[in-house]
Order: C-alpha cells, then structure tokens, then sequence
C-alpha cells in the first residue's frame, strides 16, 4: 500500500514540478508574506506584542484566502484532467485502490503545499527578527499557523479532488473549485454577517453562529490561530466570536476537516467510471 | 485446467441500445483470441467489462477465478486501451516506473521493458515528445509488466510500423508459450489470421462467429479457388473440360463448393501431364468477415 502511494505521489510531485506548480505557489506565498511584513513594519510598541505576533496575525487573514486558493487550483484537475487526457482507464486496471490513487496525489499536492507555506512564513520570520530581536516569543504562533496552514490545505485538497470527480470535465471542474472558493472563503463570512446584524442578539447569535464558523474549515483555521494567539487586537472580522469558543473545539475543526474532505473526495472518485 | 476467462450471456446497454447481446466466450491459459467486428461492434466495451471498468447488465464474468475490476482480477490481468494516453510531462522511464511500483515490481525494470518494445533511445525524453508509434509502444511496455495471466489488448497494432507488428506478434508468442491468455481486437485481419489461435466476430452487439480459422471456414461454407496452370498448348482443351473456369494467361481459375474440393482436385490430377501446376486458395479471413457481416447486414 505504501509503496503504491509513495509511486504515485512521486510522479505527481514530478508533474507538478514541470508543470512550475511548485515554483507558482513557493514564489506567491513568499511575495505575499513578504509585502505583509513590508506592510507590517510600522510601529506596534502600543500593542504592546512583539513584532513576529503581529505578522502572524496578518498572515492568518492571508492564509485564510491564499492556501485555499492555491490548494483548489492544484487540486481541481486531479482527477478530471485524467478523464479528458483518457489516462484514467488504464490506471483504474491496476492493482492499486482508489483512495491510495487519491493519497498519492495528496502527498504530493500536499509536499508542494508545505514547501510554499514553509518558505513564506519562513521569509516573514526572518523579516520580523531582523526587525526586533524579541520576536522569538512569536514563535510558537509562527509554527502553529505553519500546520494549521497545511491542514487547511489539505482539506481544500481533498475538497479539490471531490470537485474535480463530480465534474468529470476540467473546465467544470475549474468552475466548482472557484464557486467553492468563494463560497467558503468569502460568502460564508458575508453571509454570517448579515444573519448576526438581522439576527440582533437572538437564538442564532448565541447558539447557531459558533457552530456556523467551527462548520466551515477556513472560519475554524482562522478562529483556532487568532484565538490561541495572542494577537487578537491586531485581527479582524470574526475576532469578536473567537473569544466566545473553546480553543479546544476550533483546533478538533482543524483536524477532522482533512479526513472528512478526504473521505468526501474517496466516495465522489468511486463513483467515477470511465 | 481453468479457464482464465469465461463469460456466458453478457449483456450490456447503453441508454436502450444494446452495446453486448449475450455473448459468451471462454479463454483457456495460452490461447490467443482475436475479437473482430465493425465500428462500434462492441469489442472495447466488451473489453472495459472484462477489467471491471464499466458495469453491465445481466450475465457471468469470471476473471482468473475472481469478479472482473476485484483486486484478485486485476493483479493478474494487463490491459492495452485503444488510443493509450499518458501525462505529456513524464519521461518513458518514469512513466513505466510507476507502473512497475504499482504492480508491487522494482522500478529498475523499467529500461528493460522499454528495451523490449525498441524505445531504448527515447527512455529518458518526455511522453509528450513521442511519435503515436511510440506511445503505443509504451502502452505494450505496461501491458508487459509482472507475468499477467490474461492480456486484453484494445488494437493494439494500431500505429505500429509493419517490422513493430512483427515484433509484437513474436512477443505475444513468447508470453501465451508461457502461458498467457491473450485477447486483441484488431481491424488487420490478414495479421490476426496468422497471429491466433481463436476467431470471434462482433456484429452490433452479438457474437456472429467464433471458432478457429478453420472452423469459421467451414462454417462459412465460402467456395474454394482452384488455379491451374496448364502445360504448352493444353490450356485450351483443360478449359474446354472444366465448365465455370476463366482463363487468365495460361492459368485457368475456378471455383467449387468446399466439399467437392477433393473431387475436382481428381479431375484435375487426371489430366496428368498436361498439367504444370495447381494451387489450391482457401477463403481468407477477409473473405469470411465479409461473408459474415453482409449476412448480418452490415
Ligand atoms: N459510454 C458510452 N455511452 C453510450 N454509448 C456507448 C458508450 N460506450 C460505447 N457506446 C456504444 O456502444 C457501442 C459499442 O462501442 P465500442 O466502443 O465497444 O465499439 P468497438 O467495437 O470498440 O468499435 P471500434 O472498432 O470503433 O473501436 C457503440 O454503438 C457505442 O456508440
Ligand atoms: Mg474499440
């Protein structure tokens, strides 16, 4: 099993590679974590944080919109690129399961994914040390949005996939994936808005909007790493609500995502024929 | 021995159009079957039935003994699609590699396979970069890998040059000596008349025709031609004896009904002396596909 994982993983690497799948992403999480740091520098002593915090901060309101992004982009033709390319039918004869095909491409998309994530915040790190020495404290910060990061595009990934075998067609898939995108990442917060705002305090306020935001696995990301930070001051949006929910139940958010988005993607690939 | 591929009343329809109508058909280890039949006849469906690939309707497929597409079936079962496609981006050797992984055997293998279908030169350039011959030829290289025990095989000629198609039918000879099912389709009948054991003809769905060549020959019942040479000068009085042959040159040819074959053979021995030579030409494959798709209106 893990040979054939590891087999397919390594030619999708491979692909992504000479696709520049790699360099696209690595070079747009560096220059985005980069401008954030630029754009970051003015003086925080009224914050009383140090200065890596505060770029956790803005790279969490970053991440939340770039790691699903690049992770969908990646994802959506896994499958329905096969279908068009007529790759697909040969492969499906081989002795190998169809979630290990789904895993290997996973661990790939997924190596990409991390090395991006890895040298842009690593980049914005760097920046906040070489502008005050007692950022250190910053660090656990830094390294809990590292992860998270990678678990936020691991679901998106998957999610990806599932997209990708429900429209059987690249293009289809391209529109699903961007609607996803939207929806989850954009819409979903509007529309929480709105209901708070109409809502003024009542039964969905207090009962139905945590469990709204932990539903959504961007929400749970950025809520998790505002809330277990202690950057709050510097965030923005639904800081407010962050308070409100335990650490504990954001962070189960973060980490069951993955595997459901996975075993969405596992079931909506078998019912593929080719 | 059991069979290693036994399929009985296969039927399969596409939104009310029958793609399969009972069909049925055994494969014994070492046998090389050909499927033949029109475009659209049914022989890739037939074949994507066989390695679980698409479901169908009613009947029994039994793969080496498991349910076609189950895991047992498809660790011993290769597969060749018609129009066999890779990524663009990886190299031959790569390509191979991650099939030889998949299939639990080291990746190393994979020059040699390359070898074995003449891509040894092109091993380490992109797929995207190959002729249509020599992604076909890839697609052999897979279909190669383990010691698969039935090989299904979707035209697999196509785009080949005539010395590859010798190559390639020598290679099956070699994997069905070992043992090794082989089922192709093929549009070339005259390569497949020399190349396999067992004929069977498609016709919108349903089996027309199975046998060995010799079989569907007299099945057929299509005429045999007889082409006598005469010697100098006796030409015209060996014509004059044989009502219904036409003369051509100083030969003389003619027809008759495959069980008078020996006895108009004697007619012709009994001339003695005057004559230089006979020949005697069975129907051709070619010959009986097209008596058998017109017959079935086609
Ligand atoms: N996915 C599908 N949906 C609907 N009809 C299909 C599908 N696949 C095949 N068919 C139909 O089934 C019939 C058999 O097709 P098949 O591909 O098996 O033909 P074939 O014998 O392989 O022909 P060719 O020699 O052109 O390769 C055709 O009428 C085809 O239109
Ligand atoms: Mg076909």
């Amino acid at each position: 099993m893990m040979t054939r994982i590891l087999a397919t993983a390594g030619t999708e690497f491979r692909i992504a590679l000479r696709n520049r799948w790699v360099a696209i992403a690595v070079v747009l999480m560096a220059l985005f974590a980069l401008v954030l740091s630029a754009a970051g520098s003015a003086p925080t002593g009224d914050l009383g944080v140090d200065r890596l915090s505060v770029t956790v901060a803005s790279l969490t309101s970053l991440a939340v919109y770039l790691v699903p992004l690049v992770a969908l982009l990646m994802s959506f033709d896994a499958v329905a690129g096969e279908v068009e390319r007529g790759t697909l039918p040969l492969i499906l004869t081989y002795p190998v399961a169809r979630v290990e095909i789904l895993l290997g491409k996973l661990v790939a998309h997924l190596a990409v994914l991390t090395l991006a994530v890895a040298v842009g915040y690593g980049l914005a790190g760097v920046a906040a040390f070489w502008a005050d020495p007692g950022a250190v404290s910053g660090l656990p910060a830094l390294w809990r949005l590292g992860w998270t990061s990678v678990l936020l595009g691991a679901t998106f990934l998957s999610a990806g996939y599932a997209l990708s075998s429900l429209a059987r067609r690249p293009s289809g898939a391209a529109g699903l994936a961007m609607g996803l995108w939207l929806g989850a990442v954009v819409l979903f917060d509007l529309g929480l808005l709105a209901a708070v705002v109409t809502d003024n305090g009542g039964w969905f306020t207090t009962q139905a909007f945590p469990f709204a935001l932990l539903a959504n696995p961007a929400d749970a990301f950025r809520l998790y790493n505002l809330a277990a930070s202690e950057a709050t001051a510097a965030a923005a949006g639904v800081a407010g609500a962050a308070n409100a929910i335990p650490l504990w139940q954001s962070a189960a958010s973060v980490l069951i995502w993955p595997f459901a988005a996975l075993a969405l993607a596992t079931a909506a690939f078998r019912k593929v024929t080719p | 021995m059991t069979s290693t591929l036994t399929i009985s009343a296969l039927t399969k329809t596409f939104a009310g159009e029958k793609a399969l109508d009972a069909v049925s058909l055994t494969v014994e280890p070492g046998m090389r079957v050909a499927l033949l039949g029109h475009n659209g006849a049914g022989k890739s469906t037939m074949m994507k039935i066989i390695l679980g690939l698409i479901p169908y309707d009613s009947g029994e497929v039994m793969v080496c003994g498991a349910a076609p597409g189950s895991a047992a079936a498809r660790g011993q079962v290769a597969y060749l699609p018609e129009n066999v496609a890779f990524h663009p981006a990886l190299t031959g050797q790569e390509q191979i590699a991650q099939y030889l992984s998949l299939r639990g055997e080291s990746p190393k293998l994979a020059l040699g396979l390359l070898d074995r279908v003449g891509l040894h030169q092109a091993a380490t350039r992109r797929i995207g970069t190959y002729s249509k011959g020599m992604r076909q030829r890839v697609g052999l290289a897979q279909a190669l890998i383990g010691k698969p025990r039935l090989l299904v095989l979707d035209e697999p000629t196509s785009g080949l040059d005539p010395v590859s198609r010798r190559d390639f039918y020598a290679l099956l000879d070699g994997l069905a000596a070992e043992g090794a099912s082989i089922l192709l389709s093929s549009h070339a009948l005259t390569e497949v008349e020399a190349r396999t054991d067992r004929i069977v003809i498609l016709s919108g769905g349903r089996m027309v025709a199975s046998g060995t060549l010799a079989d569907l020959r007299r099945m057929a019942a299509l005429p045999v031609a007889l082409h006598v040479t005469a010697r100098n000068g006796h030409a015209t009085e060996i014509e004059r004896a044989l009502p219904g042959a036409i003369r051509v040159g100083a030969e003389l040819r003619l027809t008759c009904p495959q069980d008078e074959k020996l006895a108009t053979l004697a007619r012709i021995t009994g001339f003695g002396d005057k004559i230089e030579d006979v020949e005697v030409v069975p129907p051709s494959l070619e010959d009986i596909y097209s008596h058998v798709s017109r017959r079935d209106g086609q």
